[in-house]
């Protein structure tokens, strides 16, 4: 250790020795890594946490949460409802474009076009706008097809770029999966408003960001330059970070929390994730399509997934496979989520020998077998939670067979175009608006139906209610209504045992001891609120 | 010598398509690309039609036609993930692949064949017992938990060497190498001796044991019959006569550690092709493992070719062969 110090001190003396012979502060560089890359710098590429998460360093939209969540102005200075169909955004004036174009309201108009376009992966955030009037150069009516109260809050990932620069050069649409014969320009450049600009991108393996000068706003981070790796091996990760290599690096794996702990330096800092990871059961088919039971699905049943809340200790998943780290939770939505209701949120009780009871009273006194779905590579410990679950089940007499794959392989069974081919299965959500109606929609609402919602509602639950009360949240603006519709959905849902939901997955980040950061509940890592000390 | 190239060249675009062929056999199982490339909120109307554009829905023969005609004209597609053109991903990564099995494969060379000779030599020496213990290590040990090791130890307890990446590259054209820097260099070590370590004891044993086989001949004892130096009796007469058997292994080997690369890539996070062949296979990007399958494919064929080619050279008596074959 002594000869680590002196190095250290030689080094600290060359350090010093090296700025003052350069008369100037040394820049500040943060380097970070992840376990993937962002698969593109297209802000209408790709609606995905990662992507769109990196990409608000560099671009900005109309409102922007800030460290607390909140919603604020960003490129719009203030915002109203004119009539119930039509929100008013005022644009913030002087803004300029890293490459000197100066923000209007025909970039808004182009923008919101630019996401309807072939490649544009936003194309349902493109829908929640049916036209766009300009007022003049700096205010913009954006007009939904339906009355809209969260508009803004949905607006939060739809990012604007600058009409003339894309004209210029030929990316007026959204980066196609397709491709041409070069590839989009907007794909590896960015010219955005946000606080840094981009000096250098190869994807997949480095991306290099720097302070943009003229920023239109303040911000607490005292980052000159931001250095951005993917890492894909968790171990490796972990290393570049105790080795001082990066500055953060996320996410650590749960089992190495001790070991971040024990090394100088670093720390790891974690916090519940707004995904809510759950189980769900086919209870759309006559007949189970991987179960031993014939004729009858026994998921119709409420008693059988009555019997199966019951038989599940979710405070052992949480003691044994999250290593404490996780929030059990009986709601499908997490706490930070617009419209969470704290008094719905009791879990169903751990009770195996009601559960048995149940079983027994529902036909099934011996259980019966049933094939789970579960990735392996997409949630915090995910096959382990659902290795838990099979041994909790087989407690109660119920057989699982678990087919536990990598997500590529799990999605592509279990989703919709493959007809939704699961009787059994583990998934995790974050809804990306922060708001209930999303999973509500998505998740609760009888799919197939006419209003085409419940596209993720993997196993067929249905209650026509909900697909009501889906849509009346969707344009409801008065608050208390609103939270009462959607205590009602999650009520049905709840006493129905629709899905059952698990925990909150814990967030897992660690960070060097130098650096200052801030935690956002849905895994995205802001560099505006991020500063390092030297 | 003319007709023997072009006959391997044709026997070669036959490998390819075959391997093309399996591989493209093989992707179906290897899950959907689709959900990689949307996100959750994209709904089931837009990933059909995205399917669609994209020809998944076409048959397999359809799929496997369209990219091996693609792929005669030497376009390789688009990558799903990186949305850009697999061609220009390739040769971004190609660089980093080739400096790396270099490094490996000199370093295999450089060290193996005179740890070969010397243990051949001192058969029972002190050194030649740990050397030959060494090398047991070299060829037991899985690559990635080498790799692991080497960063725990000189990355994260000495801090000597970079844990990850490839530090700073020059461009040079359409190359970009690491040799021309400090961090470059510096990333280079552990890396290239994680992969060169399973070769060069490989290399090792193979020289030790034709050496020993070689030494007992009678030419070399001849050879010291006639009074010649030990050194020259060694390596004019002993090596030399060992070569061919080396070369043909090194030479697969290289095409190996080519191809293997891909777990080193992946610990030390290397950009190279191995690393973007991993992601690909994570992310279900077809248009990329599809390339880089047929790429290496025909690493191995040209490297045989070079190797058949060398023979030649090293022995004399296989010219000679072929010439009275041929009836010339």
């Amino acid at each position: 250790m002594k000869f680590r110090n002196k190095l250290l001190a030689v080094a600290v003396a060359a350090g010093t020795a090296l700025s003052l012979g350069m008369g100037a502060a040394q820049a500040k560089t943060f380097k970070y890594a992840f376990q993937g890359d962002l698969q593109t710098l297209d802000p209408h590429g790709l609606f995905e946490t990662m992507t769109l998460g990196f990409q608000r360093n560099i671009y900005e939209g109309l409102v922007i949460r800030n460290d607390k969540m909140e919603m604020v102005g960003a490129l719009a200075e203030s915002w109203e409802n004119t009539d119930p169909t039509t929100w008013r955004f005022h644009l913030r004036k002087g803004v300029k474009f890293h490459e000197g174009g100066t923000l209007g309201a025909d970039d808004v108009e182009f923008s919101v076009k630019r996401l309807s376009t072939e490649g544009s992966d936003m194309k349902v955030v493109a829908a929640l706008i049916s036209d766009v009037k300009i007022i003049d150069d700096y205010t913009v009516d954006l007009i939904t097809p339906s009355p809209n109260p969260i508009l803004p809050l949905q607006l939060e990932i739809f990012y604007i770029m600058d009409k003339q620069w894309a004209e210029e050069h030929n990316s007026v649409e959204a980066t196609n999966v397709k491709g041409g014969d070069e590839g989009n320009y907007a794909n590896l450049h960015a010219n955005g408003t946000g606080p840094f600009m981009v000096k250098e991108r190869q994807s997949g393996v480095k991306t290099v960001l720097v302070r943009n000068p003229d920023y239109w706003g303040s911000m607490t981070s005292n980052l000159d330059e931001v250095i951005f790796t993917p890492i894909d091996q968790d171990a490796t990760r972990v290393a570049a970070l105790i080795s001082g290599d990066v500055d953060m690096a996320y996410p650590i794996p749960v089992q190495d929390w001790g070991r971040l702990d024990d090394a100088e330096g670093v720390k790891p800092l974690a916090g519940p994730e707004a995904r809510t990871i759950f189980l769900g059961f086919d209870q759309l088919r006559d007949e189970l399509l991987a179960s031993n039971v014939k004729g009858k699905n026994p998921f119709k049943d409420i008693r059988v997934r009555q019997a199966f809340a019951a038989a599940i200790n979710l405070d052992a998943i949480k003691k044994k496979v999250m290593r404490g780290a996780s929030v059990p939770t009986g709601l499908m939505v997490a706490p930070q989520i617009n419209g969470f209701n704290g008094d719905l949120n009791e879990p169903y009780a751990y009770d195996p020998a009601k559960a048995k009871e149940l079983l027994a009273e529902a036909g099934y006194p011996d259980g019966f077998e049933v094939t789970m779905d579960c990735p392996n590579n997409r949630y915090v410990n995910d096959e382990r939670i659902c290795q838990a679950v099979v041994g909790m089940l087989a407690k109660v007499g119920v057989k699982i067979d678990l087919l536990a794959q990598p997500k590529s392989k799990y999605f592509g069974k279990v989703l919709a175009q493959n007809g939704y081919d699961t009787s059994f299965f583990l998934l995790g959500w974050t809804p990306s608006t922060f708001d209930s109606q999303n999973p509500i929609s998505a998740l609760m609402a009888c799919r197939g139906g006419e209003d085409d919602i419940g596209a993720f509602n993997l196993g067929g639950y249905c209650n026509p209610r909900i697909n009501e009360l889906a849509a009346a949240v969707q344009s409801e603006t008065d608050q208390a209504k609103r939270q009462a519709m959607i205590n009602e959905a999650f009520k049905i849902h709840k006493d129905e045992v629709g899905h059952l939901p698990l925990h909150q997955q814990p967030l897992s980040w660690g960070v060097s001891e130098k650096a200052d950061i801030v935690q956002r509940p849905d895994n995205v890592f802001d560099l505006r609120y991020a500063s390092i000390k030297d | 010598m003319l007709g023997f190239i072009v006959k391997r060249m044709i026997q070669s675009v036959i490998v390819m398509l075959t391997v093309a062929l399996i591989a493209f056999a093989l992707f179906r199982y290897v899950g959907d690309p689709i959900n990689n490339m949307v996100g959750q909120d994209t709904t089931v109307e837009e990933r059909d039609e995205l399917r669609e554009r994209l020809g998944l829905n076409d048959p397999f023969l359809v799929q496997f036609g369209r990219f091996a005609w693609a792929s005669a004209k030497g376009e390789f597609g688009f990558s799903y993930q990186h949305r850009r053109p697999v061609r220009d991903l390739i040769a971004e990564r190609l660089p980093a692949t080739l400096e790396l099995s270099m490094v490996s494969a000199v370093l295999a060379l450089a060290v193996g064949i005179p740890m070969g000779v010397y243990t051949a030599l001192r058969r029972d020496g002190f050194l030649s017992r740990a050397f030959m213990s060494l090398s047991l290590i070299g060829v037991s040990l899985p690559t990635f938990l080498i790799g692991i090791l080497l960063i725990l130890f000189f990355g994260v307890i000495l801090r000597w060497l970079p844990t990850f990446g490839r530090g700073d590259v020059v461009d040079i054209g359409w190359w970009t190498t690491g040799f021309l820097t400090v961090s470059g260099l510096k990333a280079m070590i552990m890396p290239s001796i994680t992969l060169a370590l399973f070769q060069m004891t490989l290399i090792m044993r193979l020289v030790r044991a034709e050496m020993l086989e070689v030494l007992r001949t009678d030419f070399v004892k001849f050879a010291r019959a006639r009074g010649l130096p030990d050194r020259s009796v060694h390596f004019r007469h002993a090596l030399k006569n060992t070569m061919v058997p080396v070369i043909t292994i090194t030479g697969l080997q290289l095409g190996s550690i080519i191809a293997f690369a891909i777990i080193t890539e992946s610990v030390f996070q290397w950009p190279g092709m191995g690393l973007m062949f991993i992601q690909a296979i994570g992310e279900v990007d077809i248009p990329i493992m599809a390339a880089y399958l047929v790429l290496i494919a025909l690493f191995f064929v040209i490297i045989n070719l070079v190797v058949d080619l060398l023979y030649l050279v090293v022995d004399p008596r296989l010219r000679v062969d072929r010439a009275t074959a041929n009836g010339q």
